[in-house]
């Protein structure tokens, strides 16, 4: 079901429409993310090479790590880039997004100038937008061939720019004639609601990782939630939901499993790990919480206190006073914090009403309760 | 017993060769447990006679002295170290910096500069730690939590340029989480390994004084294959003593 993805993504959009565009979701409980771009990236990159794409060619943008480590991933799955690359282009808004530095450090990749391009300035988006349609056309030229662009993770540029403006540097992209389908990632912990659902607004797919245990409270318990996951981290659900254009939405889910080599995919196996995963959700302890069937079993066998032994009869101790069912007057329920208050009835002189304190204490109940077990 | 690897270790990675290389370590810890000592534990294994590693330490909590006295204890003489150049102590309680986005950025470029000096004299391993994120925030950007975070990407850059490790300390209760509740997520999303140190749940004890989780998140390898720790998360308790630390799993005995 992640390969559906894939191939919106390769096949572009149709002539006259916005291109296709994917946001990839994470949380702080499930930060895998990069691992569904590479996955993506390496897919996009195999099909351009092969012909395959509607695009000819790649832009990535990256914030969140540097450029050699995605050319680095892409070289371990088979994939070369080296300077004379034409079908690829990656804007470095990693090593210095604020201009701190005057000059590159050593560590930065000089080879290929046109293929890596530095930029300074991430909070100027118009010059963003300049920049990525600039390094696509390198690629293609400037008619009607058209290129992909990756953004790894827009949280950093949602740090620096406003909502409105990012949206807006999302759907000019979208809407240029030379872009042929779009994606971006987003940590959903880090920013309010109404930023993810901005992004949803403007995507046409959005992909969701979820941790197998997740939790209903909301961002406030992200970092719990975290802590939480245990040994089931590295594994979730992996939802994927496709706005179609006559306006139906179709949602397909399936299992992911992240390790050294990436994310792999799977169908979404049998009841048993709902149940495993609602098994970590007990706190951790140093005493048991839960029964063994043994124990369940036994527990059953017991027999209660009289009051509990639920015959669907009531329980009525005879103690030479008058009975439950003759001491209830019209006098109405009482809350059980009251105070006894002894009325005197105005007409017939000496009478004593007494209100117990609450309405199910059994008439002898300043007697040692322990008397009435059966033991 | 320098050479013998604890839970903390194994939670970490060391029982691999350099696991810290390039990875960025988040302590938080809190009132009632504090972290400091994972971070005096790091600063002896970094600066172990078995390695060759060096530490650039930028202090904003306090003196020289107070480090020296407690990683003699542990071992670790502290002034030998910064002799041989293994050690690199920037008192920032001595510092001024200005509090906006330049003086963050003047004091990466800083770091940077060190960074390069060393990386020119060795190959080895390079870790920055900083003690801690809070004061930072308070001394070097006047409580602008988009600059120290901001100050926390250019570092990252550092540990995958120049293939550094970066070790910080922060505390997680001393943020309002109804004021910002992204910063110590953000913090936490940079990380990829987080320890996080917190009391028991059943409270003070004499012989557990609490437990560590450490998450390991990783990363995309080339090792591939090998038994890493990418996505391991653990919990085990620990003990302080006068010259180490014990760690042990819940209900076990001490090892």
């Amino acid at each position: 079901m992640a390969d559906s993805i894939f191939r919106k993504l390769r096949d572009g959009g149709e002539e006259g429409e916005l291109a296709p565009a994917l946001t990839i979701e994470e949380t702080v409980a499930s930060p895998f993310a990069l691992d569904v771009s590479c996955y993506l990236l390496a897919n996009l990159s195999s099909s351009i090479l092969a012909g395959k794409s509607k695009s000819e060619g790649l832009v990535l943008v990256t914030f969140s790590r540097s450029p050699s480590f995605y050319l680095q991933f892409l070289k371990q799955k088979g994939i070369f880039v080296s300077s004379s690359s034409k079908w690829i282009r990656v804007l470095d808004c990693y090593t210095d997004p604020l201009g701190w530095i005057d000059q590159p450090s050593p560590g930065v990749i000089t080879e290929g100038s046109s293929l890596i391009k530095l930029h300074k300035c991430v909070s100027d988006l118009k010059r963003l937008f300049s920049s990525i349609i600039e390094a696509g056309r390198e690629m293609v030229g400037d008619g009607k061939t058209r290129f992909s662009v990756a953004i790894d993770s827009v949280n950093e540029l949602l740090r620096h720019s406003s909502m409105p403006l990012v949206s807006g540097l999302l759907t000019d992209l979208r809407s240029h004639a030379q872009v042929s389908s779009l994606f971006w990632s987003l940590n959903t912990d880090l920013h309010q609601e109404k930023v993810t659902n901005a992004l949803e607004y403007i995507s046409t797919m959005k992909a969701n990782l979820e941790p197998f245990c997740p939790s209903s409270d909301g961002k406030r318990n992200a970092l719990e939630n975290l802590f939480l996951v245990h040994q089931d981290f590295g594994k979730g659900r992996f939802h994927i939901r496709f706005k179609l254009r006559k306006g139906r939405v179709r949602v397909m889910s399936e299992e992911y499993h992240v390790d050294q080599t990436g994310i792999n995919f799977s169908p979404i196996s049998s009841v048993e790990t709902i149940i495993a995963a609602t098994k970590s959700l007990i706190p951790k302890v140093h005493f048991n919480l839960q029964l063994s069937e043994k124990e369940r079993v036994e527990k059953e066998k017991v027999v209660l206190p009289f009051e509990h032994q639920d015959h669907g009869k009531s329980t009525e101790i005879y103690d030479g006073r008058r009975t439950l069912a003759d001491g209830k007057t019209e006098a109405t329920p009482l809350s059980s914090g009251e105070l006894q208050a002894d009325v005197v009835s105005s007409g017939k002189g000496g009478e004593i009403i007494y209100f117990r304190d609450s309405d199910d204490e059994h008439p002898d109940s300043d007697e040692d309760p322990d008397d009435d077990l059966d033991i | 017993m320098d050479r013998s690897v604890n839970l903390l270790d194994l939670a970490l990675g060391l029982d691999e060769p350099s696991p810290l290389r390039g990875k960025v370590v988040l302590i938080e810890d809190c009132v009632e447990t504090s972290g400091s000592f994972v971070l005096h534990q790091m600063m002896k294994r970094v600066l172990s006679p078995h390695s060759s590693d060096s530490l650039i330490f930028l202090a904003f909590a306090r003196p020289f002295s107070h480090y020296d006295r407690v990683l003699r204890k542990l071992g670790c003489n502290l002034s030998t170290q910064k002799t041989n150049n293994r050690l690199v102590f920037v008192d920032m309680l001595m510092m001024k910096c200005s509090d906006n986005e330049s003086g963050v950025a003047k004091l990466f470029r800083e770091i940077q500069g060190t960074v390069g000096k060393l990386r020119s004299v060795t190959n080895s391993n390079i870790t920055v730690m900083v003690d801690d994120m809070s004061l930072l925030e308070i001394a070097a950007t006047n409580s602008n939590s988009d600059h120290v975070l901001d100050f926390l990407h250019y570092c990252h850059t550092l540990t995958s340029e120049s293939n550094c490790s970066l070790v910080t300390l922060n505390h997680e209760d001393i943020y309002s989480s109804m004021e910002r509740p992204a910063y110590l997520l953000q913090m936490v999303c940079l990380a990829d390994i987080v320890i996080k140190a917190e009391p028991l749940a059943s409270g003070l004890a004499n012989d557990v004084h609490g437990q560590l989780t450490v998450v390991n998140k990783g990363m995309i390898s080339s090792k591939s294959g090998k038994g890493s720790s990418r996505n391991k998360l653990q919990n085990f308790q620990f003990r302080i003593k006068e010259n180490g630390i014990e760690y042990f799993y819940p209900g076990c005995s001490r090892n």
